[in-house]
């Protein structure tokens, strides 16, 4: 293997943030191997979705550095560009965009972005809402849609620019119980698939039994990591026990 | 001296009324286009744009229209620069349009929820493609009604071009009541006109506000 392929995909060394006077981010060193499913979880307020959306370049910060597959999470607007051409993200709220059909949604990125002609826009739309299981509902408005098929939907979007890693804040932490197995199926397939995913989540049995690393962030650092099951058996520090303890 | 019977009044009124409505249509459409620029600079991000923007707005909004109205037409004049009423009053009103409609759609722009913003920028759509495929198809919808009730401000606005000497229908109005001495009845008629124009204006703003409202 050459020196590339081993470097990390992700490479996130000693971010550091503050909201004013407030650090939310105290310096975070993490690194995401292609294929990984990196599982972040912690309190409201630890840090872990601020985290997440600096390596898309959402949020920004103030010392440290990110990579992604070798491109500088800087902010010039040709740099982002470039870099969010390789990194999705779907977000708790879908935010899908409710004037354009499931599958306009899905192709307005590989249009507007790739210069994709109505032929492939169509085949990738179609393509991309299959793998989510949404085959027969091209044509519908996100506001016919339930949530679970909202949020499918948004994660065929991302998915239509073949992004190297996706990252997924909160996803089913707006959805009625009932249809949280619908999205977290899709999240699976996607990660036995060999997607890159890095995940905010409170769904510590998918993190356990999905995730192939566990983040566990406290006060705006890494607190704890490691291969999920152990640590969910075995937590290494009070504060990780009492999170899990607490959560069930 | 000659006779004016009532319809030759309100003929000629009428026919001044042509130059009310072409005037009206110049500064709305070309005030709208300049608002759109003004838009893109006001939401760009781009503090010194955005603050130009501001400012711009502030001046137009800040002073009456009656004395952009006369900088125009005498205090360029003082530079050398000749304007006729016609352009004095279609630039005036474009300028003073356009900074009342960058502040109703900057609203609209605004009422989009931000989380469409993430969601495009993460797909890697730059400014320019989130504002065109994105955000301003969901704000115009809110815009339609708000952008029609104002036409009816810039009609009305229209009758401020008469004190330079732009003959629509408000000088016209003026003239023959010099000529005949029946103030009652010539402004009668003039009022008559503009509420022709602006009323039905009015009841489709209002029209489309409630269709927006079951929509949603």
């Amino acid at each position: 293997m050459s020196p590339a392929e081993t470097r990390p995909l992700v490479e996130i060394k000693d971010i550091r943030k503050s909201f004013g006077p407030l650090e939310v981010l105290k310096g975070i060193s993490m690194d995401v191997a292609q294929g990984d499913v990196v599982a972040i979880i912690g309190r409201s307020g630890s840090g872990k979705s601020t985290l997440l959306r600096t390596i898309n370049g959402l949020e920004t910060f103030d010392s440290g550095s990110i990579s992604v597959d070798g491109t500088p999470v800087i902010g010039g607007e040709k740099e982002l560009k470039a870099l969010r051409r390789k990194v999705g993200m779907v977000f708790q709220q879908f935010n899908l965009f409710p004037h354009l059909t499931a599958a306009e949604n899905v192709a307005l990125a590989p249009k507007v972005v790739l210069g994709a002609g109505a032929k492939e826009q169509a085949e990738t739309a179609r393509e991309m809402l299959e793998k989510v299981g949404l085959g027969d509902k091209l044509g519908n408005y996100p506001s016919q849609l339930s949530g679970g098929q909202q949020q499918r939907v948004a994660i065929a979007r991302a998915l239509a620019m073949h992004p190297k890693v996706l990252l997924c804040d909160e996803i089913t932490s707006a959805l009625d119980p009932e249809l949280v197995n619908e999205v977290l199926r899709v999240v699976e397939t996607l990660a036995k698939d060999g997607m890159t995913l890095i995940l905010v989540t409170h769904e510590m049995r998918f993190a356990r039994d999905v995730g192939s690393k566990l983040v566990f962030m406290h006060h705006g650092k890494v607190h704890e990591e490691g291969d999920p099951k152990t640590l969910f058996a075995k937590p290494g520090t009070p504060e990780l026990a009492q999170f899990v303890g607490s959560i069930g | 001296m000659a006779d004016f019977s009532f319809w030759v009044i309100f003929s000629n009124l009428l026919l001044a009324a042509r130059w009310t409505v072409l005037l009206s249509l110049i500064a709305f459409i070309s005030g709208g286009l300049v608002g759109v620029v003004l838009l893109f600079l006001r939401t760009s991000g781009v503090k010194a744009l955005a603050w130009f923007v501001r400012i711009y707005v502030e001046v137009f909004q800040g002073t009456p229209l009656l004395m952009q109205l006369f900088l125009l037409f005498f205090g360029v004049a003082l530079f050398g620069i000749e304007l006729s009423p016609w352009a004095a009053a279609a630039l005036a009103l474009t300028l003073w349009t356009s900074a009342f409609l960058v502040e109703i759609w900057r609203g609209c722009v605004e009422s989009v929820p931000k989380g469409q913003w993430e969601a495009s920028s993460s797909l890697a759509l730059n400014y320019v493609e989130q504002m065109r495929y994105v955000i301003l198809p969901q704000a115009l919808r809110i815009a339609v009604a708000p952008t029609v009730g104002f036409s009816v401000q810039v009609i009305k606005g229209t009758a401020l071009a008469s004190i330079i000497g732009f003959v629509e229908v408000t000088k016209a109005g003026t003239m023959l009541n010099n000529a005949t001495f029946r103030p009652f009845l010539v402004y009668s008629l003039v009022a008559l006109i503009y509420f022709a124009l602006c009323f039905p204006l009015s009841m489709l703003a209002k029209k489309l506000e409630g269709r927006l409202n079951v929509a949603r």
